[in-house]
């Protein structure tokens, strides 16, 4: 299969110190990959990079086919990236459905004149984002919070608001930053399956990053271990289980 | 909206087409509406409508104009007053310059000149944050007000540099009376009430809310948040320069620069302050506070009687004393301004409504 996503040589430091030094790997179409590595591996840094809030000290980046050193956010976006956040990251003062609605954001047509006076591509528009909103909330199980003012609700359910908003505009890519974060293993659990019905049913490519690392042997298909910003290994949980770098670097210590 | 094109299969469950919430908000449109075009023009005396009502209504425009930049938006700004100017200034010109312009026409047009000057100082905003872009939408607040002082040309070369009111006339209608200049403002504000509501509740609307929430969140969804956030300063201004032409022609009757100084927006982020952020009707509230208050104040005063009190500095300064002690009392019990009044009292029909 094709890869979508691939990076050459992505090298990122903040102020002199390397966050990620000269990392090459490639993430299949349709394929779930997990990133793991212990704090400071430079995980989050990467899915910043890959959709655009940091920018490469060196290195390039080919998304579905278009090659790119640096991107901005919105550019991302509208090429199909989607991203959740580590931490909470909502637009805590309106609700689920609104937080959702924004999701859609990048497939907004419809002018400034045109939204706000509710003429021409408009009325096409407020039908077609509801009724994708509409879905993706019933989806993920959120029916019934709707209506909710997102700060109101529990993490576990602010968490799944987070995945809807991302998952709503259909991205060929999701990045997900430690989705189960502060979960207990039945949450865990379903936010798991979760994530495979998302790659099933949209054919969503999605990258991921857990530490959980019973979880993510379940869940991924491939696994790119990083420590201190380089690549420890890549390939199949099986592969990637039983090398023995990655056991000294990772699974042999204590989180 | 309650939307009457929903598929067949779906609307033979829902039974009502209009929702009960959607009729309460009409029923409530339509009292707003009785009550501002048939009984207060039928009740209140011209003191009332000159001193009071009119400069609240006005006030409170000018609070839903920086709402939508601070409490929608979330950017900030300490140059509302400037953009007023603006507008009565661009009205000034193109009733004396184009007197066949009709009356709307001139409001439009005066609210799109503030529209562009407020995306030229709506330009810092795309590089700086807070207190810094706050501080530098100061530099509107002085340099119109030393634009409409130094170049007497925008007051039609006036020796005081001052403006007056055109004869306010629609249709034929005279509207210089204090019911014609009460109606002239209330059609006004319900226009652009509406117009409010409309902005609040399209993509726009959201796309603003979610940039004050969390902005890079909105970036990474692709929402363009640069062009957001001037179209946020041109929507603000845009109000302000129709709310600055009914300060100068429908209540005071002149205008000049100082007329919209450092004070008027200072009292425009009260009434939002006051009155809550994020909300349209709240900004009435914070109005009638900024407008009744040092009446009120004056009135008591006057009825206490207190012999060293006959000092006029030290009434005034007593009054500000006072006015400022009333705001942080406010602000501390309601933090979420007057308008949770409103939302309380929604809350509490709502219940009996419903057991």
């Amino acid at each position: 299969m094709a890869a979508l996503l691939e990076l050459h040589d992505v090298s990122l430091s903040f102020r002199g110190v390397t966050a990620i030094d000269a990392l090459s790997f490639s993430v299949e179409q349709g394929s779930i990959c997990a990133l793991i590595g212990p704090n400071g591996a430079g995980k989050s840094s990467l899915l910043n990079v890959i959709n655009g809030v940091y920018r490469a000290d060196s290195g390039d980046i080919v998304f579905d086919g278009v090659r790119f050193e640096a991107i901005r956010p919105g550019k991302a976006a509208r090429l199909g990236i989607g991203r959740t956040f580590q931490h909470n990251a909502l637009f805590r003062r309106l609700s689920v459905r609104e937080n959702v609605l924004a999701g859609l954001s990048r497939l907004g047509q419809a002018s400034f004149i045109e939204t706000i006076f509710r003429v021409g591509r408009d009325a096409a528009e407020r039908r077609t984002f509801a009724a994708r909103a509409d879905r993706v909330i019933a989806f993920l199980g959120l029916e019934a919070h709707r209506d909710r003012i997102v700060s109101t609700l529990p993490y576990g359910v602010q968490k799944r608001v987070d995945l809807a908003r991302a998952l709503v505009s259909e991205p060929k890519l999701l990045l997900l930053d430690e989705p189960m974060a502060g979960m207990n293993q039945d949450e865990k659990a379903e936010m798991s399956r979760i994530i495979s019905e998302v790659n099933r049913t949209f054919g969503t490519t999605i990258v991921l990053i857990e530490h959980d690392v019973g979880i993510v042997l379940g869940l991924a298909r491939h696994i790119v271990v990083l420590d201190y910003g380089r690549k420890v290994a890549d390939g199949a949980p099986d592969q990637v289980r039983d090398d023995p770098e990655v056991i000294a670097a990772y699974l042999g210590t204590v989180h | 909206m309650a939307s009457i094109q929903d598929s067949a299969p779906d609307a033979a469950h829902v039974a009502p087409a209009v929702s009960t919430p959607a009729l309460m908000r009409l029923a409530l449109v339509a009292t707003g509406l009785v009550v501002a075009f048939g009984v207060v023009p039928a009740y209140a005396t011209d003191y009332w409508l000159s001193s009071i009502i009119i400069p609240t209504i006005v006030m409170g425009l000018a609070g839903i104009s920086l709402n939508l930049l601070q409490g929608y938006a979330g950017l900030v700004s300490l140059g509302s007053a400037a953009f007023m100017s603006v507008g009565v200034f661009s009205a000034y010109n193109l009733i004396l310059r184009a007197p066949d312009l009709p009356l709307p026409g001139v409001f439009v047009l005066a609210g799109l000149i503030a529209a562009a000057v407020g995306v030229v100082f709506g330009l810092p905003a795309l590089r700086i944050k807070g207190f810094y872009l706050a501080a530098s939408t100061l530099g509107a607040q002085f340099f119109f007000q030393w634009l409409f002082t130094n170049y007497p040309w925008f007051s039609n070369n006036s020796q005081s540099l001052t403006i007056s009111a055109p004869r306010l006339e629609f249709l034929g209608y005279d509207l210089q009376s204090p019911h014609g200049r009460y109606l002239l403002v209330v059609s006004v504000t319900a226009l652009l009430i509406g117009l409010a509501f409309l902005v609040v509740r399209s993509r726009l609307g959201r796309e603003w809310m979610a940039i004050r929430d969390m902005e890079t969140a909105a970036s990474v969804l692709g929402i363009r948040v640069a062009r957001r956030k001037l179209e946020a300063y041109a929507v603000s201004s845009f109000f302000l320069g129709i709310t600055g032409v009914l300060w100068g022609f429908a209540y005071l009757g002149t205008a000049d620069a100082h007329t919209y100084n450092l004070d008027k927006s200072f009292q425009i982020l009260f009434i939002v302050l006051i009155g809550g952020t994020a909300t349209i009707f709240g900004n009435f509230l914070g109005a009638a506070f900024i407008v009744l208050t040092p009446i009120v104040l004056d009135h008591l005063v006057l009825a206490s009687n207190v012999a060293y009190l006959s000092d006029q500095g030290a009434i005034t300064n007593l009054q500000r004393v006072i006015f400022g002690a009333i705001i942080i009392f406010i602000l501390i019990k309601e933090p979420d301004g007057l308008s949770a009044w409103i939302r309380r009292g929604v809350e509490a029909i709502r219940g009996r409504l419903a057991s």
